[in-house]
């Protein structure tokens, strides 16, 4: 792939890779977004240059993107080398330095942030592309949902083209933006979080519910029936042709077996066997430190990521209903400054368990707490959470920076 | 006191319910609660008829196309307006405060509002989004209110409404007030929720609902949310400094 590159491109490609080892090395971060931006300065077509005459798979949606990109590479890489953005710098500078750094792949898995879907369906080609679901998020700086699914809609009009789409069909945002596509492959990925899809995206109408099934009566968009889905108690994925897939994953929860069922329809659409493929699932214990099992002191860290009002009530179904939990809330930048949505999340499940609370917002979390009837302990950090709990297992939920936080605590562990 | 069971109508979850609104009611439920006053929280849907018999009212906030047809149907029902007209207290944010005017601006043109607040709003030139604090009005006998906005409207104030406060940071109605009151009807910009982050504001609002005077109402332990109130108002300090 590499050897089709200009002199040019292979330039900024070298510039790339040193300044990503040299962001790595000073201890900065991993490098995938200064290589990016270093690359993409000398020359502005790179990632289209990269991209070219590779497979890309593009993953996208508000909830479980990291994940479901884990799981897709691990899936296709049972027939080839695949480039990923495993550090989940997931905007066009991070998409960049993941095909340079993997320039013999043939194959791409690349996380892409909900925003930058337009320009990277122009610039990666992909073969592939899964939209997972779409809720609130960011609230102080991103745009609003529907927004969001009509500019996708928009999008996917224009350049989709011979494009297939793997898209959630318990999302009626995702559905919307998908059905304009002539081929979509629809799965079964569920809907934790509804709030943001009380209406029809297409009309406005309300859409009535019953169990898994939803339809606007006005306008009749409905759910579409799935190829594929998670079935006999979550312990395997049924594909198209009724066949089943057994899953044993690592990974807790019902969102990650809907996750791996989407994995397993995109790597079928490379030509993976999914029977090939589930093993392959199993594998998979963390992803970029989300789930890693740490200890320390006779304490059994649990970590979980979950960013948003849907990732919250997610984490909550995952965790076993015993041990102590840890929340730890921040609100910088990448966080949202705004920190009301943690009143979009039930706490009550929590109640009568140990709670401690921790991050830069631990404050905003107390009164959330005290609302919800919840008894909790404030602690100014992971450490002081860690002394506070017995030893033993120990879950810890944190939204993003504070989820970084901790991992530095625990060696950046992945 | 008078009542045994407080009917609260949360109006509108399926179109204006944004910024954690469902937070107000929360908080409310749990205030009244701890001093013994049940509450039955009723969610209305903009399908559904608004109940007549409610002891309070509240409207939250959301984009341009739900709160359009938030304020047809609000229009049509009839009852938030009688429910202001009979003194019910009534909490509006952002969208939903807007739709309370006499008209607002959504989808690129204005729309007729519910008139039960003597106020206009239109567009401002940049979005406002961020801390915002007040000394709040001294009649109102709540203190310096802090919340969080995020908003593209400017609220005019007409003279038969008072601002709720006056702006210390942040940009609120249009820069120097914040939110307005009428009788029993308060409307703000400040999410948060409002009430999580104000409870005087929302112990105003159950003494209203009662029949009481706040002072009347046994004081609760609000350590949490005066520590919270603390710390947002030293953040924004610290910011100006």
């Amino acid at each position: 792939m590499s050897a089709n590159l200009t002199p040019r491109a292979k330039f900024a490609t070298t510039l790339l890779r040193t300044a990503a080892a040299l962001s790595r090395a000073t201890g900065r971060g991993d490098g995938s977004v200064i290589g990016g931006r270093v690359g993409l300065i000398v020359e502005p077509r790179l990632l289209e240059l990269l991209a070219e005459g590779r497979h890309v798979v593009l993953i996208s949606g508000t909830n479980g993107k990291t994940t479901t990109t884990r799981f897709t590479t691990a899936a296709l890489e049972a027939i080839g080398r695949v480039a990923t953005n495993s550090f989940g710098a997931n905007m066009p500078t991070g998409h960049t330095t993941a095909l340079a750094k993997a320039p013999k792949a043939e194959y791409a898995a690349l996380e892409c942030d909900e925003h930058y879907l337009g320009q990277l369906l122009d610039a990666a080609r992909p073969k592939v592309v899964a939209l997972l679901n779409l809720s609130r998020d960011q609230l102080d700086r991103a745009m609003e949902v529907t927004a969001l699914a009509a500019k996708w809609r928009q999008t996917l009009q224009a350049s989709a083209g011979q494009t297939t789409i793997v898209a959630n069909a318990d999302d009626p945002l995702i559905v919307w933006a998908a059905s304009v596509c002539e081929r979509v492959v629809w799965v079964a990925a569920g809907q934790s979080w509804t709030a943001d899809s009380a209406i029809c995206p297409n009309c406005g109408a309300h859409l009535d519910r019953f169990g898994e099934f939803w339809r606007c009566t006005n306008c009749g968009l409905n759910r579409p029936s799935p190829q594929w889905s998670v079935a006999h108690q979550g312990e395997a994925v049924v594909g198209p042709d009724g066949r089943r897939y057994d899953l044993r994953l690592q990974l807790p929860g019902r969102v990650n077996r809907a996750n791996a069922a989407t994995a397993l329809a995109i790597a079928s659409l490379f030509g993976v066997d999914p029977a090939q493929a589930a093993p392959r699932l199993t594998e998979v214990a963390s992803v970029a430190g989300r789930y890693a099992k740490v200890e320390r002191d006779g304490r059994h860290l649990r970590l979980l990521l979950a960013k948003n009002p849907a990732g919250w009530l997610e984490s909550f179904d995952m965790i076993d209903p015993v041990p102590p939990v840890v929340l730890s809330l921040n609100a910088r930048e990448v966080d949202g400054f705004d920190t009301s949505w943690i009143y979009d999340v039930d706490f009550t499940s929590l109640a009568g368990r140990k709670v401690v609370v921790t991050g830069d917002r631990r404050t905003d979390l107390a009164v959330r707490l005290e609302v919800d009837g919840v008894d909790f302990l404030v602690v100014d950090d992971i450490r002081a959470a860690i002394a506070a709990v017995p030893p033993g297992p120990v879950e810890v939920v944190a939204n993003y920076t504070a989820f970084q936080d901790i991992r530095a605590e625990f060696n950046r562990v992945n | 006191m008078a009542l045994s069971t407080l009917r609260i109508v949360w109006l509108y979850p399926d179109l204006l319910s944004t910024y954690g609104d469902r937070g107000n009611l929360l908080v409310l439920a749990h205030r009244a609660r701890a001093r013994g006053i049940d509450v039955e929280p009723m969610q209305v849907r903009s399908d559904q008829h608004i109940p007549h018999t409610a002891d309070m009212y509240l409207i939250g906030g959301g984009e341009d196309g739900p709160q359009a047809v938030a304020a047809d149907r609000l229009l049509q029902d009839g009852a938030l307006s009688r429910a202001a007209e009979a003194g019910k207290p009534i909490l509006a944010i952002c969208a939903g405060y807007q739709l309370l005017g006499a008209s607002f601006y959504a989808n690129g043109r204005a729309y007729e509002g519910l008139n039960i607040l003597d106020l206009r709003s239109d567009r401002g030139p940049s979005r406002a989004v961020g801390e915002i604090a007040g000394e709040s009005h001294p009649q109102l006998g709540i203190g310096p209110i802090t919340g969080f906005e995020n908003h593209g409207g400017r609220t005019h104030l007409g003279e038969a409404v008072q601002p709720l406060a006056r702006v210390t940071a942040g940009v609120g109605n249009d820069g120097t007030t914040e939110g307005a009151w009428a009788g029993h009807v308060i409307g703000t910009y400040m999410h948060g929720p409002g009430l999580a982050r104000n409870p005087k504001l929302a112990d105003l609002l159950l003494a209203w609902a009662i029949g009481v005077d706040p002072a009347q109402l046994p004081p609760l332990d609000d350590g949490w949310p005066e520590r919270l109130r603390h710390e947002r108002f030293t953040a924004l300090q610290t910011a100006a400094q």
